[in-house]
């Protein structure tokens, strides 16, 4: 059965990773992205791998203009169609309290553009009655905590959006899964003082596929991050909020 | 961050290197580097010794520009990036057909770390060394990107293959793929009772595969007994068995020279004295130890080193002395190969010749230090060759005068980079770059 799959932020190593298993298994690709020549270049690399297709298509969370393309070229082909959400910027906290401004940017790309893509998509997963959002959220969104709680809040705000959007296709048919990482070995972690347990991305992305086959909701991974999160919002307020982790 | 302040080291972990390292993911980001702050790159680090480090400098680690580029399932042909690893190449189209026509003894060796030493394998009598095979390589030096092939820039090819990286920071490289029936091996072992044995079998051997092992702790009439291992490209589809293992620390039991001697009798009481076939996974076949995570801390804390010479056809008795001296030592740890070589070689620093080349693991100590150093002597004097993806302890002098073609091959560096930004503590330690 032929399946589709969109993955928004494709430039990054998880969805790369990602792409990759499901080229594995046969699956027509849509890389979207910003950086063209690296989504071309990975698309070959799909292809290769046993992709039935793999297209490169311009994407970017803070030009909805691009949005609309992308869904059209995707309902084009026959089965289920599923998206895959990487995007999301994480700048350093102090330099959004240096400039406030970037508040903005950072919501837009970690929640307001992917979800507004994904209730873009979510008519065509309705009339096709199924197909899966894997939305990668952070355990950032957790906890609102000192080192980075903008983009922890904006993660929370997609992952809200996400209980909501798998509430409404789980009528059609349709699945939502929501992906919290812990810290993963990407570009964007290397070298960041701090970091601890980093996952593969590779590791990651075999987690999110066996969380899409089983129909999983949330999921931590490396699941070791569910043991260490509860134990994060189980600290009673009076406390955390004198706490700096 | 590009950046990231780390201690890394080879795959023998006797030198360390501390410095900046990036590791690209994308094709743009490595230009950005190679404009602005060209350094010289390394992929997984299987090279034992000094090749891949640049202490107190700055380096690049290829292992996540990863992208196959294109494959032509009619013709075998495959590019790729430079960090892609041998084995995911094999994991990927031996169920299709084809499989990297020359692959080392470890699946983790990237496809740039491949070119850079001109790596052999196990069909080396019969398909010749990895540079053979490869096509065409993109590389990125003094500020440009350039294209080498057998037709093309040859000279710089030449000394691309094996170069260690000198020539450029290979970005990817098309190469032939060889046809495969199935993803297995048909793989026969049997027992050789001495040195002789060995040498007769592997000279009489018509296999396309052929390796042998030795029994580097036996002594008397028993010196050099092993076994024999041949094998053909199997038609069977067979996913790879082994389940990965982990050494969980510094355990030093390579280094000890009473478990070797029982390893070693285990290892070889496991083929029946009638010998014995069976069809492998390619993988467990060509890549026997890649399961095992942190198989060098079976080695202890200080590392180790191996020792890997050539030496001609007709100096098979040196060999003989070396594996003489060897199991008197008492200091080798099973791990220990021996194999008829052919004459391919693709580049100016190839190791290859045609002749036996001799591959054993020593513990980090002093008395290893020694030996090693009599067994590099008897191999100059045999007119053989040390390899560079396994030296860490030779001199510049031995290893430039084992290299016919090594001045060449520096002009070719100087003329790809002539400001030097890509010497590795290799090519200090050697004086590859700066010796007259």
């Amino acid at each position: 059965m032929n399946e589709t799959w969109i993955i928004l932020g494709a430039t990054s190593s998880m969805a790369r990773a990602f792409g990759r298993a499901v080229a594995e298994r046969g699956a027509t690709v849509y890389l979207a992205g910003r950086d063209m020549e690296d989504l071309k270049g990975s698309a070959a690399d799909l292809e290769a791998r046993g992709a039935a297709k793999a297209q490169a298509v311009k994407f970017d969370a803070r030009d909805a203009a691009t949005f609309a393309p992308i869904i059209a070229a995707a309902e084009g082909e026959e089965g289920l169609i599923h998206a895959a959400v990487f995007v999301g910027s994480m700048p350093e906290q102090s330099e959004v309290d240096k400039d406030p401004g970037l508040i903005d940017g950072t919501v837009q790309e970690s929640f307001t553009g992917p979800a507004r893509f994904l209730q873009m998509l979510a008519p065509v997963i309705e009339a096709r009655a199924g197909g899966t959002v894997v939305g990668v959220g952070s355990v950032a969104g957790d906890r609102g905590r000192l080192s980075n709680y903008v983009y922890g809040s904006a993660k929370a705000g997609f992952h809200t959006y996400l209980a909501g959007l798998r509430n409404r296709l789980n009528r059609a048919g349709g699945h939502v899964v929501t992906v919290k990482p812990g810290f993963v070995d990407t570009a964007m972690t290397w070298g960041i003082e701090g970091m601890f347990l980093v996952a593969d991305p590779a590791d990651v992305a075999g987690d999110i596929l066996k969380a899409v086959e089983k129909k999983k909701n949330t999921i931590y991974t490396p699941f070791f991050w569910r043991i260490i999160m509860t134990i994060i919002k189980s600290v009673p307020e009076p406390i955390f909020k004198k706490l700096s982790i | 961050m590009l950046w990231k302040t780390a201690d890394y080291s080879g795959w023998g972990r006797v030198h360390t290197a501390h410095g900046e390292i990036a590791r690209p993911e994308r094709a743009s980001t490595l230009a950005r580097i190679m404009e602005e702050a060209p350094a010289p790159a390394f992929g997984n680090r299987r090279s034992y010794g000094d090749s891949p480090l640049n202490d107190g400098g700055r380096a690049i680690d290829m292992t996540r520009m990863d992208k196959v580029l294109g494959f032509d399932p009619d013709t075998g042909v495959v590019e790729a990036e430079a960090g892609i690893r041998l084995g995911e190449l094999m994991r990927l189209f031996a169920p299709r057909g084809w499989t990297p026509a020359v692959v080392p003894g470890t699946g983790f060796c990237t496809l740039g770390g491949a070119i850079a030493n001109d790596v052999h394998g196990k069909n080396h009598h019969v398909a010749g060394s990895f540079g053979e095979h490869v096509i065409s390589v993109a590389l990125f030096a003094n500020g440009k990107r350039v294209t080498v092939s057998p037709g093309h820039n040859k000279a710089q090819f030449r000394a691309t293959m094996g170069g260690i990286g000198q020539t450029g920071v290979i970005l990817s490289a098309k190469i032939q793929m060889k046809p495969c029936p199935g993803t297995a091996m048909r793989v026969t072992e049997r027992r050789l009772n001495d040195w002789d044995e060995q040498i007769d079998a592997l000279e009489a051997s018509t296999a396309s595969y052929a390796v042998s092992w030795i029994d580097a702790q036996a002594r008397g009439a028993r010196m050099g007994r092993g076994i024999l291992e041949e094998a053909e490209l199997s038609d069977m589809r067979l996913p790879s068995r082994a389940k990965p293992k982990s050494v969980p620390f510094n355990v030093g039991l390579f280094s000890n020279g009473l478990f070797a001697r029982a390893f070693n009798e285990g290892y070889l009481r496991r083929i029946p004295e009638a010998g014995k076939t069976s069809d492998k996974p390619m993988e467990d076949f060509f890549f026997p130890l890649d399961k095992v995570h942190g198989v060098t801390k079976l080695y202890g804390k200080a590392g180790f080193h191996q020792f890997q010479c050539v030496v001609p056809t007709d100096k098979t008795d040196v060999l003989r002395d070396m594996m003489m001296k060897i199991s008197r030592s008492g200091l080798a740890s099973p791990l220990v190969v021996l194999k008829r070589m052919g004459p391919g070689r693709a580049g100016m620093l190839s190791f290859p010749m045609e002749g036996y080349t001799l591959a054993i693991d020593f513990p980090n100590r002093a008395k290893a230090k020694k030996l090693i150093a009599e067994l590099e002597a008897m191999t100059a004097e045999a007119a053989g060759r040390l390899y560079l993806a396994k030296d860490s302890l030779a001199s510049g002098e031995m290893i430039r005068g084992m290299y016919p073609e090594w001045s060449e091959w520096a002009q070719q560096a100087a003329k790809a980079d002539p400001d030097g930004a890509l010497v590795n503590d290799m090519v200090r330690r050697l004086e590859l770059r700066s010796a007259t």
